[in-house]
């Protein structure tokens, strides 16, 4: 615990990252208005005028969009990151088992998939089956794969050239089992602190996706679309650009921060 | 400074440049999955071989992400002429727009088809605007690479300087400040920071446009304002990757032999950085740079959408919602073709760059 306090990245990282997963949660079950209902006499209200943070065009509360925000925003970009950590790091073991001509094609195939921004395969994806929070997952988790299966292929190569793996090897162990037993669990640090980091990568994706409007439709609130319909009134309601943006912005922040705070502290090297 | 991440650790798998290009440089080495430096000794000749073997590789991927996209927009559902027309198109429109997109053809004759138009600068005719595309792209990339050129400039003069100094003053104030810029720019969405500017700079102060783009026949100057806004909000989150680099970069460096010598000759520590830890610290820098290229375009894309600049940004979300497929198509071609020789730039730079391979070369 005290070598827990004395990291204050970690912690301030972890205290953000739970913060915005309770918004979220919570917002399933209670915001303080229905963020969906419009109130036309209370348009464009100023923050604490009503509500929280005041209302937009539409006199919607600004607060309760948030926490709904918070929730679709989170829910798109955790499945994004699962897609693609789990795809990724799959072929990445894989190719780590194999190697051969096997690996010069799936490390070709990565850059090929990572020169397409995930903004534009979503609109790719868009003009074909319509945007939505299925196109902006699509769109992300496929941009995701390569990041882990190049790194799942570096961590597992690095695996396979330890001792107690040579002598599995030796003892006839089959390579699908060394695989499951030995390089799986060895990588899975490392994984993990590249999901948080991704994580923040998706949230920032996935808002520029609905500033576009490429995200989930309205009137589903999302952090991206408060920000586009906000640009409407800068003069007017300049508060309507700054929470959303915060919001995105803090989230983005907490989930780096636990990110590199985790890869310290389960980075053994790094303990010095 | 305690617990932070000793900034993105591309010090410790110097040999590797192969890393995650997530905007968080961090310490992953992938194996040596490419040419390492130290492989490339020996002379000239080596050295040929490599750069033909290079491009070769160059080719063969541009062909097969050209054929990918071809692919894949072929294989989605829904029929691009029935995607443009709309709903309202009568049977007839819509046979003579798919005979004009040659949608009658077998994929593999509408590729090379389409492969020997690239050859010829032909890249297609745009349904909506009724232009050829390739002179739609050159017209909208006299507004997007402008933009990207001051961004790229802006990010490499933040960065430098802040993690050379992080460097120096390591673990001090000025590492602890720099350290919070880079978590912060690199959190901030980087259409909001244009926002945030236009609130600031056009609608408070008055002093910048708000957006558009008057256009080069306008004058330089008036470009120029309309495009610094968007530079710096694009910049901004690539210095905070590029500071991370630097200051790790500087780091390494700082403690090798011949930074040690200049001091030891008498050069101030100031001018022993600068002149011998700095340049070695730009390699990591611009292969970095290189390697952001993608989430440069991806902000370009929104920030362009942000300041209404008649960039290629612009012209791919515009594509999408007129359903001007073969302008998306091949935007995003462009765009991709444009990451990829980045990072074929990335890896020749390394044989101009370092001075080993410089020597091997000779």
């Amino acid at each position: 615990m005290r070598k827990l306090l004395r990291r204050p990245v970690f912690l301030i990282g972890l205290v953000i990252t739970l913060a915005l997963f309770a918004v979220a949660l919570l917002s399933l079950v209670w915001t303080p208005f229905p963020p969906t209902k419009m109130n036309i006499v209370h348009k464009l209200k100023a923050p604490l005028d009503f509500g929280f943070l005041g209302t937009d065009q539409f006199g919607r509360d600004v607060a309760s969009m948030l926490m709904v925000g918070a929730w679709n925003s989170l829910s798109t970009s955790i499945l994004a990151v699962l897609l693609g950590a789990s795809v990724g790091t799959a072929i990445g073991v894989v190719v780590a088992m194999r190697r051969g001509w096997l690996e010069l094609v799936v490390m070709r195939g990565c850059d090929i998939i990572f020169a397409v921004p995930p903004i534009l395969s979503a609109m790719m994806l868009g003009a074909f089956i319509g945007s939505g929070r299925f196109t902006a997952i699509i769109a992300i988790g496929v941009f995701m794969v390569p990041v882990f299966a190049r790194l799942a292929l570096g961590a597992a190569l690095q695996i396979w050239t330890r001792d107690y793996v040579t002598a599995a090897v030796s003892m006839g162990r089959p390579k699908a089992k060394i695989t499951l037993v030995h390089v799986l669990p060895n990588i899975s640090n490392q994984i993990i602190v590249q999901v948080t980091i991704q994580l923040g990568l998706a949230i920032l994706t996935e808002a520029g996706l609905s500033f576009l409007g490429l995200g989930m439709p309205p009137p589903t609130p999302t952090w991206g679309r408060m920000l586009a319909d906000a640009q409407t009134f800068l003069g007017q309601a300049p508060w309507l650009a700054l929470m959303p943006g915060l919001a995105i912005a803090l989230a983005v922040l907490g989930l780096n921060m636990l990110g590199d705070g985790l890869r310290d502290l389960l980075d053994p090297r790094d303990n010095s | 400074m305690p617990g932070r991440a000793e900034g993105g650790d591309l010090s410790t798998h110097s040999s590797s440049h192969f890393l995650v290009a997530s905007p968080l440089p961090s310490s992953f080495n992938f194996g040596d999955i490419s040419p390492s430096r130290g492989e490339i000794s020996g002379s000239a000749s080596l050295m040929i071989s490599l750069l033909i073997r290079r491009t070769l590789s160059l080719a063969v991927t541009l062909l097969i992400v050209s054929l990918l996209i071809f692919t894949v927009m072929d294989l989605l559902p829904g029929d691009p002429a029935a995607i443009m027309l709309g709903t309202s198109a009568s049977p007839e429109t819509l046979a003579a727009l798919q005979k004009q997109l040659g949608l009658d053809q077998p994929l593999p004759v509408r590729y090379l088809a389409w492969l020997a138009g690239v050859f010829r600068g032909d890249l297609g005719q745009s349904y909506t605007y009724g232009v050829p595309v390739a002179g739609l792209i050159g017209e909208r990339l006299a507004v997007t690479l402008p933009l990207a050129l001051i961004a790229i400039v802006l990010s490499v003069a933040i960065a430098i300087p802040l993690g050379v100094q992080a460097a120096r003053k390591h673990n001090g104030a000025f590492d602890f400040v720099a350290g919070l810029f880079s978590y912060i720019s690199i959190a901030v969405p980087a259409f909001w920071v244009g926002l945030l500017l236009i609130i600031l700079f056009s609608t408070m102060l008055g002093w910048m446009p708000a957006g558009g783009f008057p256009g080069w026949d306008a004058g330089f100057l008036a470009c120029l304002k309309a495009l610094i806004l968007p530079a710096v909000a694009l910049a901004l989150p690539q210095a905070g990757v590029l500071t991370r680099v630097a200051r790790a970069a500087v780091l390494e460096v700082m403690n090798e032999d011949f930074v040690r010598t200049a001091r030891a000759k008498g050069l101030s520590e100031g001018i022993a950085i600068w002149r011998h830890a700095v340049p070695n610290a730009l390699v990591p820098v611009f292969t970095m740079l290189g390697l952001q290229f993608t989430f440069l375009i991806a902000g370009a894309v929104l920030v362009e959408n942000v300041f209404n600049l008649p960039g290629l940004g612009r012209l791919a979300y515009q594509a999408l919602s007129q359903r001007d497929i073969i302008v998306m198509q091949d935007v995003v071609l462009f765009f991709s073709a444009l990451v990829i020789l980045m990072n074929f730039l990335v890896d020749l730079a390394y044989l101009v760059v370092d001075p080993r391979l410089r020597a091997g070369a000779q």
